[in-house]
């Protein structure tokens, strides 16, 4: 619980810094209510499941989606600049030698217009510290066991890019609709805490 | 601007520790690592915080893979993370 008193310490600060900021005329208060309005009321995990619904039954489009995240997401209608400033869209695919998890060490950096706000224990300062240090332990603590054969890619995604995880198709894909593929896709999936 | 590392080349980051903002976490600092990808060019956020306007201080910023043996000694995962040109040097090993 010592985590929890800790990070409510910082609402806080947040509030007396945006004050000062809006007085000495660097932000404005309006402008920062309209973007974290467009934020999180455009942002859905939903959007991402059918990212990766589309990728598992679109092989063009999956393709697309590897090689430039931020620009395959706008064949469907989506965007990565609801933000303050645009930024890179990079999906990484699991696979059976590979699996990729998604942190960020420095704060809590996530891809909200696809993924919606972000988990509590996204932003724990224990998730981040144990995730690039410790991950096969941490990904068991979430109910996931790799085998150990199985490398695993840490993305700290502290900078530019945002992360979005292409869990692997389930076995039994074939003769799925999209939609009903999508309905199966998890958030925890998509950061790579679930297989799926 | 024009990168100064290629992907696949060797960069170590640099032993620095500012009193102010940096994107360059404590635990690969010093480390030696592996350029995957160029992502562009950005701000370099050091400068920005201290008051610089941003298009002066853009440089090319890299995909730096860590293997776990360098990070924590261990085997069995890598760790990726953007880094700004200004903190990376060639390693020479």
């Amino acid at each position: 619980m010592t985590e929890v008193h800790r990070d409510s310490g910082m609402a806080p600060r947040v509030r007396a810094l945006e004050t000062l900021l809006e007085q000495r005329g660097v932000v404005d208060g309006a402008e920062l209510d309209a973007i974290l309005d467009r934020l999180l009321t455009t942002g859905s995990p939903l959007h991402g499941a059918k990212v990766v619904a589309r990728a598992w039954t679109d092989d063009g489009f999956r393709a697309r989606l590897l090689d430039d995240g931020t620009a395959a997401v706008g064949e469907l209608g989506l965007s990565m600049g609801h933000g303050p400033a645009p930024v890179r869209l990079r999906v990484v695919r699991n696979t059976a030698a590979v699996h990729n998890v998604i942190v960020c060490t420095l704060c809590s950096c996530y891809p909200i217009s696809l993924l919606g706000p972000s988990p509590s224990w996204y932003k724990s300062a224990a998730y981040r510290a144990r995730m690039v240090r410790w991950p096969r332990e941490v990904l068991a603590e979430f109910g996931l066991t790799l085998d150990p054969e199985v490398k695993i890619r840490v993305w700290d995604s502290s900078a530019e890019t945002r992360y979005l995880v292409l869990p692997r198709p389930p076995e039994d894909a074939a003769g799925s609709s999209e939609a009903q593929l999508a309905a199966r896709v998890t958030r925890a999936g998509m950061i790579g805490t679930a297989p799926m | 601007m024009t990168e100064r590392f290629a992907a696949d080349t060797r960069v170590r980051v640099r032993l620095a520790d500012p009193l102010g903002h940096t994107r360059a976490p404590r635990y690969v600092r010093g480390r030696a690592g592996v350029v995957v990808a160029v992502h562009g060019e950005h701000p370099l956020p050091d400068a920005v915080v201290a008051g610089a306007d941003p298009q002066d201080v853009r440089e090319p910023v890299y995909a730096v893979r860590f293997g776990s043996d360098e990070l924590w000694g261990v085997d069995g995962h890598s760790v990726t993370i953007e880094l700004w040109e200004s903190y990376l040097e060639p390693a020479d090993d």
